[in-house]
């Protein structure tokens, strides 16, 4: 009998408080709109993702607001693929949870077409200390649509091959600097030995990882995901003939179990002399070159070998983006403007270290005499390969989108990772060639089936 | 009380069939309802909901493109070709992994049963890889153990100039019974352990007066005893692996036919984005998840039934 009216207690406890939480949680809604500079207090709500230089960025806001008294910055730092889901859930459904959001270059245009994000490119061009000019004009293009700019970089890359200069001259190998994929899958094979693998590409599975270089592999090819009037073309020659290079090329010298490699894990065998050649994001190279790197001032640097086309290297950039549904605009834009402007790169370099500065977004950057030298042996190259890739048309013929390693539409994230489980299935010897690419071209032409004009 | 008072309460209760008046249940429902009306909310309005979004056309990425759509949701997952082999996976990742861990379960319980200094400790031991995360025990598996470069699996298979091996490249789903056996055995061995301590000791001693060996004692005496926590460990462990998700989103990405239901689910709602599809495939796996469960649980009434088949 006790029992019995214990737990019924308990229960009509628990059913109370449950009740109680209820009616907390739907009541914290902060209801502040104000614009900057009227002395009145604002929240900026910022979601970024937690990579180094947004780190920095989180570090220094505390600059900003003592520039900008009233006005605090919340940061919400998350992975990369929560980042994503939260993002675009909330823009998505119009909830408004966030004022700045930092964004990739494949969701920029999509984004702004479906009238999500506050078009900058007025209050950008209208102030002229910003100089938006001075943006490298490849990433501006990855991220307009219909020549209205609708987020600013905080970061851009590209990709590069690096290479161990310490193993390659003891095999006696020299690498030109535009290699072709053919010299460089050669000297993969000169320079491979028992325990040091001669190149490590990605192989592990999702849209990000092994497509990434993927991507520009088959492009340079001469390949591509759509023709002009999105027809898919995966079961082409040209896919067939990359893909089956890229798997050739990994079983002749590669790392032991590609498929489970991606960004990270090359870094780490290129750090411990596991591998003497990678070609990945232009990013690598400051962490190759970082002072706890045991490989820093060994590593030579090269363009992205190519085939057909002229160059090769991707283009990516997170950028930093105002939600169209939020309270404050002026104050999310003036935030914005300040985390992307000259004096910003200048900052992070006094404040933080010149090898830390985010690369690849303003052609400034580069002429700064202490980044030069802090960064002498990867700057000029990544300059360069960020100046002259085509996000318009990287491949061999013209395509319907803007974009390098990816296809901007909505789509392409669930037909780039199907496809890449079909691929890693065919690099881990489980299908054949054919019966991947036949499969991907079925998933690839749905997709495409939605943008038919 | 003494003892014989208790002894025939027990009894009483155990023979008589108490008549319950009407007016008590009544009052005894009226008492439950709030409890009952709290359990329903929090658990049958989200699949109701659930039910609602699979018949609307919703892509996240496409927010101006919503309507109904009736069944097209449900003709899509079951026409996309991805559903059967989820389910062979499922099938076969629950099953096999369900019997490893019940044999190995099985041995570590027979050795913790005996008296040995230090078996308090031994047990602790045993029972810690249930105790760690699911995604932490991937996580381990995945680096320190199955690794190319760094594996001590690798490092052994080395230092006997045996070839490496790429566990999760090469052997995807054995890779994945291989993590979730190590962390189901101590759970098996729990369950065995009780029933093998809840062990008559007279008929133990009456086996070993009539001359039975140790083998055949245990074939017929220990065995049918632990059948009924066999029984119950097999259900509770294919109820908990059957939702199997971090081995498989964290060693093979679902490739290699270990693409779980519940990892195909998370790759239609988180990367494809599609709200609808997403909630039809869920729809689909509860389905196929009550026939589970209902044939489990009737199987465990039977278990618990006294005077039932045993």
């Amino acid at each position: 009998m006790l029992a019995r009216k214990r737990t019924l207690t308990f229960g009509a406890g628990a059913l109370a408080s449950a009740l109680t939480l209820a009616a907390c949680s739907s009541g914290a809604v902060s209801s502040d709109s104000g614009s900057a500079g009227g002395g009145t207090p604002v929240t900026l709500n910022l979601a970024t993702v937690n990579n180094g230089q947004m780190k920095d960025m989180e570090k220094l806001k505390g600059e900003y607001e003592k520039s900008h008294p009233g006005v605090t910055v919340n940061f919400q730092v998350m992975e990369e693929g929560d980042l994503r889901a939260a993002v675009t859930a909330d823009v998505a459904s119009g909830a408004g949870q966030y004022d700045i959001v930092t964004i990739g270059a494949y969701e920029t245009p999509q984004w702004g077409a479906n009238g999500w994000l506050v078009d900058l490119t007025e209050p950008l061009k209208s102030d002229a200390s910003y100089d938006v000019n001075d943006i490298l004009p490849p990433v501006r293009v990855a991220i307009s649509n219909d020549g209205k700019q609708y987020a600013v970089p905080f970061y851009g890359e590209s990709s590069i091959l690096m290479y161990n200069k310490e193993i390659l001259d003891k095999a006696g190998v020299t690498l030109s600097a535009d290699p072709t994929w053919q010299e460089v899958a050669d000297a993969a094979k000169k320079v491979k030995t028992a325990d040091t693998a001669g190149i490590c590409m990605r192989g592990k599975p999702g849209w990000g990882d092994l497509f990434a270089p993927l991507t520009t592999v088959v492009q340079t090819f001469g390949g591509n995901w759509y023709d002009q009037q999105w027809n898919a073309t995966v079961n082409t020659p040209e896919w067939k003939q990359a893909v089956t290079f890229y798997k050739t090329m990994l079983d002749q010298s590669g790392e032991k179990d590609p498929v489970s490699y991606s960004f990270n894990e090359c870094l780490t065998a290129l750090k411990e002399n596991k591998a003497a050649m990678w070609a990945d994001a232009s990013v690598a190279a400051s962490l190759l070159e970082a002072d706890d790197s045991p490989v820093k001032g060994k590593m030579g640097y090269a363009h992205m070998p190519v085939v057909k086309t002229k160059e090769s290297g991707w283009l990516w950039s997170w950028n930093l983006a105002v939600p169209a549904t939020t309270k404050k605009k002026d104050a999310a834009i003036d935030f914005v403007k300040w985390a992307t402007s000259k004096d910003y790169i200048k900052l992070v370099g006094q404040k933080i270290g010149w090898s830390n500065v985010p690369p690849g977004s303003r052609t400034s950057t580069y002429e700064i005499p202490e980044y030069k030298k802090a960064a002498a042996a990867y700057a000029p190259i990544t300059l360069d390969v960020m100046s002259s890739v085509k996000p318009e048309q990287p491949g061999v013929s013209p395509q319907p989108w803007v974009g390098i390693q990816y296809v901007s539409i909505p789509e392409f994230q669930d037909v780039g990772n199907q496809c890449a489980q079909l691929i890693a299935d065919y690099i881990a010897n489980r299908s054949t060639v054919d019966d991947a690419l036949s499969k991907c071209q079925a998933i690839a032409q749905k997709a495409g089936d939605a943008h038919k004009k | 009380m003494s003892v014989t008072d208790v002894d025939t309460v027990e009894a009483k209760t155990a023979t008589d069939v108490r008549r319950v008046k009407k007016g008590e249940f009544r009052s005894a429902r009226g008492l439950l309802a709030p409890a009952v009306i709290f359990l329903i909310l929090l658990t049958q309005i989200p699949f109701l909901v659930t039910i609602g979004f699979s018949m609307i056309k919703w892509n996240l990425l496409y927010p101006k493109d919503r309507g109904f759509t009736g069944v097209d949701n449900y003709v899509t997952a079951l026409s996309s070709g991805a559903l059967w082999p989820s389910i062979v996976a499922t099938v076969l990742i629950t099953a096999f992994s369900v019997i490893m861990s019940l044999l190995f379960g099985l041995l570590f319980a027979l050795l913790l049963d005996r008296q040995f200094p230090g078996r308090a400790v031994a047990r602790t031991l045993m029972i810690t890889p249930f105790l760690v995360m699911p995604a932490a025990a991937a996580l381990i598996w995945k680096y320190s153990m199955f690794d190319t470069n760094i594996g001590i699996l690798n490092w052994v298979s080395r230092s006997l100039h045996l070839p490496v091996v790429s566990w999760s490249t090469e052997h995807p789903l054995l890779a994945v019974v291989i993590v979730l056996t190590w962390q189901f055995t101590p759970f098996m061995m729990l369950i065995l352990l009780a029933g093998l301590q809840g062990q008559d000791k007279g008929i133990l001693e009456a086996a070993q007066v009539d001359g039975a060996g140790t083998w055949r004692t245990f074939t017929w005496i220990t065995l049918p005893h632990l059948r009924m926590y066999v029984e119950i460990g097999v259900l509770l462990g294919a109820v908990i692996i059957i939702q199997v998700f971090d081995p498989v989103a964290i060693l093979t990405k679902g490739t290699g036919g270990t693409k779980t239901l519940a990892y195909l689910l998370y790759e239609r709602a988180f990367i494809g984005l599609d709200v609808g599809e997403a909630a039809a495939y869920g729809v689909v796996t509860v389905v196929l998840t009550i026939i589970v469960a209902t044939v489990a649980l009737r199987t465990l009434f039977k278990v618990f039934m006294a005077g039932g088949s045993r």
